[in-house]
């Protein structure tokens, strides 16, 4: 059932998503800093970092929960509700923006 | 692994008709993830209305102003030790893996070793938020008071420090919580516990905790001082 576990778990994959992590952080800081927002516009920026975030999550998730070697009944168990909650949280950032209006 | 806890009965062959694991996960591994689903319920709330507030908001602080000091050092530099704070993290999530990886061996040495890096990680930041906090503090920072003023130069929103501090505060009594539970679990290794028991999955599964507070802070970081 579990077999599978050693092959996924070596210690060279490991470090391989240390430095995918890294890099992203990397890239984040680089964004944050070094690109002035006359040539990028925050609303791009976030779009950009909430994305690097998600992929970020992704790896965390996958690699070092091991959730991607999983069975997939427990991978959707996690996943759907997880989904659920982004869109409410997608929905009161787009709800927020009412309220902008009405001050 | 969980094919210890297999039971013998007669099956149907089709997953869900019982005798039958039907998430190829041991009980406890399994309700250590609907823990942390739920718990990232709790953190989403959190997030939610740091969202709903910070975008009803006509102005906000500006993060790079806010957080921009180092230990030791004066002078302004954004988002720098946050920058350590997270690679520690990061680090501190590593070593966590390859104490599970030395568990699944079973050498117990090496378990030893890798969740004492861990639980080193755990203290430095901790320590990190420590001074962080103090270094806020000085400033005049707390719940209920906000000296930094937002980026069109009106009065800074009370709001951005009450959800700084409680967030980040939150975030770090699992970090805290989860240096305590890390103790007490290589304690455990140590004396042989896991050895007399034949599984270390108990490491499998402080692990998956530690994990989720690092996600947990990858997604702090993004909001609180990026965006």
């Amino acid at each position: 059932m579990s077999g599978e576990h050693s092959s996924s778990f070596d210690i060279k994959g490991i470090w391989m998503v240390f430095w995918v992590l890294f890099a992203i952080t990397a890239v984040e800081f680089i964004i944050a800093l070094a690109i002035p927002e006359t040539f990028m516009a925050k609303p791009i920026k976030n779009v950009i970092y909430i994305a690097l975030t998600l992929l970020k999550a992704f790896y965390i998730v996958a690699y070092f929960m091991h959730l991607k070697f999983e069975r997939i009944n427990l991978i959707y168990s996690i996943l759907l509700p997880t989904i659920f909650v982004i869109g409410v949280i997608a929905a009161l950032m787009y709800e927020s923006d009412y309220w902008f209006t009405l001050r | 692994m969980s094919s210890q806890a297999s039971p013998s009965l007669p099956t149907s062959g089709k997953l869900w008709d019982g005798g039958n694991e039907p998430f190829g996960a041991s009980y406890g591994k399994l309700m250590m993830w609907f823990f942390l689903l739920s718990d990232a319920f709790t953190f989403s709330a959190l997030l939610l209305a740091y969202a709903a507030l910070r975008f009803s908001s006509l102005s906000w602080p500006v993060p790079d102003d806010v957080f921009a000091g180092v230990p030791f050092i004066h002078g302004h530099f954004p988002l720098v030790f946050v920058g350590i704070m997270t690679f520690i993290l990061i680090m501190s999530s590593v070593t966590m893996v390859l104490a599970v990886e030395a568990g699944h061996r079973g050498a117990r040495n090496e378990v030893v070793k890798w969740m004492i890096w861990t639980i080193l990680g755990g203290i430095a930041f901790l320590s990190c938020q420590a001074w962080e906090w103090t270094h806020l503090h000085h400033d005049g920072a707390w719940w209920g008071s906000n000296p930094f003023a937002n980026a069109d130069g009106t009065p800074g929103q009370v709001n951005f420090t009450n959800l700084f501090f409680t967030i980040t505060g939150f975030h770090g009594f699992h970090v805290f919580s989860g240096v305590v539970i890390n103790i007490i679990v290589t304690i455990m290794t140590a004396v042989g516990v896991f050895d007399r028991r034949g599984t270390y999955e108990t490491i499998e599964k402080i692990g998956l905790y530690w994990h989720f507070v690092d996600l947990v802070w990858v997604f702090v970081f993004t909001f609180f001082y990026l965006i």
